[in-house]
């Protein structure tokens, strides 16, 4: 894994009063996105429109696709055609993508997807905020795999998170989101973007080696196999079919465990190196607030009047939805009264708190529709109501 | 009776064994299928042509013509069904000093992938379509497709076909391809032609080439096997010079107009990109690095190149009518 410093061309160094939207962009660019293929949705769309206006000035392209499923489709292309890809999209959006996301993780295609939440099901409340995608990029598409997904609370996380779910991408060769919502999509706050120079980007894994023994794929489980690019003379294979390590299709049980472990453990054994959390007085609590997103500006709100209120309240901040923080989740299930988790759905991570708490503590779900985000209030009562 | 087929010496002695993955031979396709004589045609093509074959990427998408990317020995994508025009699209612009070739079907092309279709030739996307109609969707077993004729049977359609079908070289044409021709499986001559056409065209172009699925579209409209198609073929299909693309539509086992019905300069979509910011944005502006002047240096280097191939093109067209190789004007 080759890191460097990011390329000034794509970096907009200095302090910005910008929306959570305009912010992905510009963490896109600057971690050397050049390729971006997107279309419009709200609330997400503003990301696309800044990246199309920021582009060709960094010497990047941006095209507007006939659909979602094509923009993600463009991105498999683009990606082995060389470059650093990524597209922007909201549930309705997701939905499509859902079926390329799978030749991205068949292929091991790196590729960066934002998904500005909005309420849903269906067409739903589009300019309103949610968390209900959660378990759509983890379960909707088919067959058993794992993608990394970020989550950012904030403007200036969404450019740092940006930058980090690149820099996952190229070293995993794994599709990476950025969970969005409405809320941190068009809020506008302040973002510092640091001088290129101290932005660290991984560039990609390029094959060094004869063309002849070139292999697009390693089954160990741990490493993925360096990556080259069309029209240097490699003449690859990619499939989306069961494939061996040249890329064939190879059409057997015993292949398909291989790849599908492969898939799978690449991103489970390196966990440890992939998750982030952001952690407050939880040792020695009582009650721990599990949250993410936009979510956890609320719970900040709720915490601090528990805490006034003489409870002990720590707060757990999911940055890294998956891999799920399943370990630490556990260990702390020993520890606690209660672990509540609130969100913008009716109930979707709290499930792998439950999965990870495995009855050593109470989980105390506070749920919401989607539309807005929690009143604190309705946290505080829950967690006043976990402590006894 | 069972044929003994000598792999290893297939293998080592055949003339295409510069352009396909030897080690995956022998192919799934069904013995008479028409899509073995397209891969020839294309390879045959590139090889008379004479371009970098590393500079080459095959994208496929999903059925029987979509396994065709797993066979070329070039940078190849085995995409999902339908996709493989914007998986195309996503390679050309990331990587614009590659020809980018789509090979599938009528279903994947023009049902499933039908939006992408229209929208790559609307921008005049620089990449080569080649769709090997059969009339049905084979690798699922004979389902019926935006293509098949009316009144033809299909096993979705098992009382006969009642719906509209799209005749390919219009849709293309009226959705802004700036090359659009098509052959059937017998005129394997033309059909390498027109590659060699098409790898030479700027734009969007599009090859339709009709082929006999034997196993399901023949047998299953009692139409005999794949010689029967060729027969046909023979009989029926005939070069119509300057049609209205309006007019080339098929009807169950009717008439198949053939020809090269489209062949237009338009900028493509890269082109009119870079014309654009360059315009709005000065001389400063560079597209993966590249300035104007490079740009401009670069795309005189490839209309040379374009110039020069045509003119070769014809003049080997003369040579073969001067050597009375039974070719005419058309190939035939």
């Amino acid at each position: 894994m080759r890191k460097t410093a990011a390329d000034p061309k794509g970096v907009l160094e200095g302090s910005h009063f910008l929306d959570g939207d305009h912010a992905i962009a510009e963490g896109a660019l600057a971690a050397g996105c050049r390729f971006f293929a997107g279309y419009p949705i709200t609330p997400s769309t503003e990301t696309a429109e800044r990246f199309a206006e920021r582009c060709p000035a960094a010497g990047g392209l941006f095209i507007q696709m006939e659909d979602e499923i094509a923009s993600i489709a463009a991105l498999i292309g683009g990606a082995w055609g060389g470059q650093k890809v990524m597209t922007v999209t909201s549930g309705p959006g997701l939905s499509l993508m859902m079926e390329n996301l799978g030749l991205a993780v068949m292929t091991e295609t790196p590729m960066v997807i934002a998904d500005v939440q909005r309420a849903g099901p269906s067409t739903g409340l589009p300019t309103m905020p949610a968390q209900q995608d959660m378990m759509q990029i983890r379960w909707g598409s088919h067959g058993d795999y794992r993608i990394i997904a970020l989550c950012p609370d904030s403007p200036q996380e969404c450019f740092d998170l940006t930058v980090e779910a690149f820099n996952l991408s190229e070293t995993y060769r794994v599709p990476v989101f950025i969970m969005a919502d409405e809320t941190v999509g068009h809020m506008h706050e302040k973002v510092v973007i640091p001088p290129a120079g101290d932005i660290e980007v991984v560039q990609r894994n390029w094959y060094e080696g004869p063309k002849k023994d070139y292999r697009p794929y390693q089954f160990t489980g741990k490493d993925v196999a360096p990556m080259v690019k069309a029209g240097d003379g490699y003449r690859f294979h990619i499939t989306g079919l069961t494939h061996d390590e040249r890329g064939y299709p190879h059409l057997t049980v015993d292949q398909n465990e291989k790849v599908v472990t492969h898939l799978i453990e690449k991103i489970d054994s390196n966990a440890d190196n992939i998750i982030r959390l952001d952690e407050s007085e939880v040792e020695g609590a009582d009650v721990v607030v599990v949250s993410y997103g936009i979510t956890s500006r609320i719970v900040s709100r709720a915490v601090q009047l528990a805490r006034e209120a003489g409870i002990k309240t720590g707060s757990m901040r999911l940055i890294t939805i998956w891999p799920f923080a399943e370990k630490r989740i556990e260990e702390l299930a020993g520890k606690v009264k209660a672990i509540v988790v609130p969100e913008i759905n009716y109930g979707q991570m709290v499930r792998e708190v439950e999965r990870s708490v495995a009855g050593k503590c109470r989980v105390v779900s506070v749920p919401h529709c989607g539309g807005a985000v929690h009143d604190p209030d309705v946290i505080l009562d829950a967690i006043m109501e976990a402590s006894k | 009776m069972s044929i003994e087929v000598n792999i290893e010496k297939f293998r080592a002695e055949s003339p295409m064994a510069d352009f396909l993955r030897m080690e995956r031979m022998p192919h799934i396709w069904c013995p008479g299928c028409g899509i073995g004589t397209v891969v020839n045609s294309f390879a045959e093509a590139v090889k008379k042509s004479g371009i970098d074959m590393d500079k080459l990427a095959v994208i496929s998408g999903i059925g029987c013509t979509g396994r065709v990317a797993g066979y070329v020995n070039f940078d190849s994508i085995h995409t999902t069904h339908g996709r493989a025009i914007p998986v195309a699209t996503g390679l050309k612009l990331a990587n614009p000093d590659l020809k980018v070739v789509v090979v599938s079907g009528d279903g994947d092309l023009t049902g499933i992938g039908g939006n992408h279709f229209i929208h790559a030739a609307r921008r005049n996307m620089d990449i080569m379509v080649i769709c090997v109609n059969n009339f049905t969707y084979g690798m699922t077993g004979g389902q019926v497709t935006p293509t098949t004729p009316q009144t033809a049977n299909a096993s979705t359609t098992p009382y006969g076909n009642y719906e509209y079908p799209f005749s390919l070289p219009f849709l293309a044409d009226a959705c802004g391809a700036t090359y659009v021709a098509r052959w059937t499986s017998l005129h394997a001559r033309n059909i390498t032609k027109s590659i060699r056409e098409a790898l030479n065209h700027k734009g969007f172009s599009f090859i339709e080439v009709i082929a006999p699925c034997t196993t399901l579209y023949q047998r299953r409209n009692r139409l005999g096997d794949g010689l029967d198609a060729l027969e046909y073929y023979k009989e029926d299909a005939g070069v119509e010079k300057d049609v209205d693309t309006r007019d080339v539509g098929i009807d169950f086992q009717g008439d198949i107009a053939m020809g090269r019905f489209v062949q237009r300069e338009k900028p493509t979509y890269y082109e009119a990109v870079n014309e654009r910011y360059a315009n709005v944005l000065g001389d400063d502006y560079q597209l993966y690095g590249m300035s104007k002047p490079e740009r401009e240096e670069k795309a005189k280097r490839e209309a040379e190149e374009r110039a020069k191939v045509q003119a070769l093109m014809e003049d080997e067209e003369a040579q073969m009518m001067a050597e009375d190789m039974g070719v005419d004007e058309e190939g035939l």
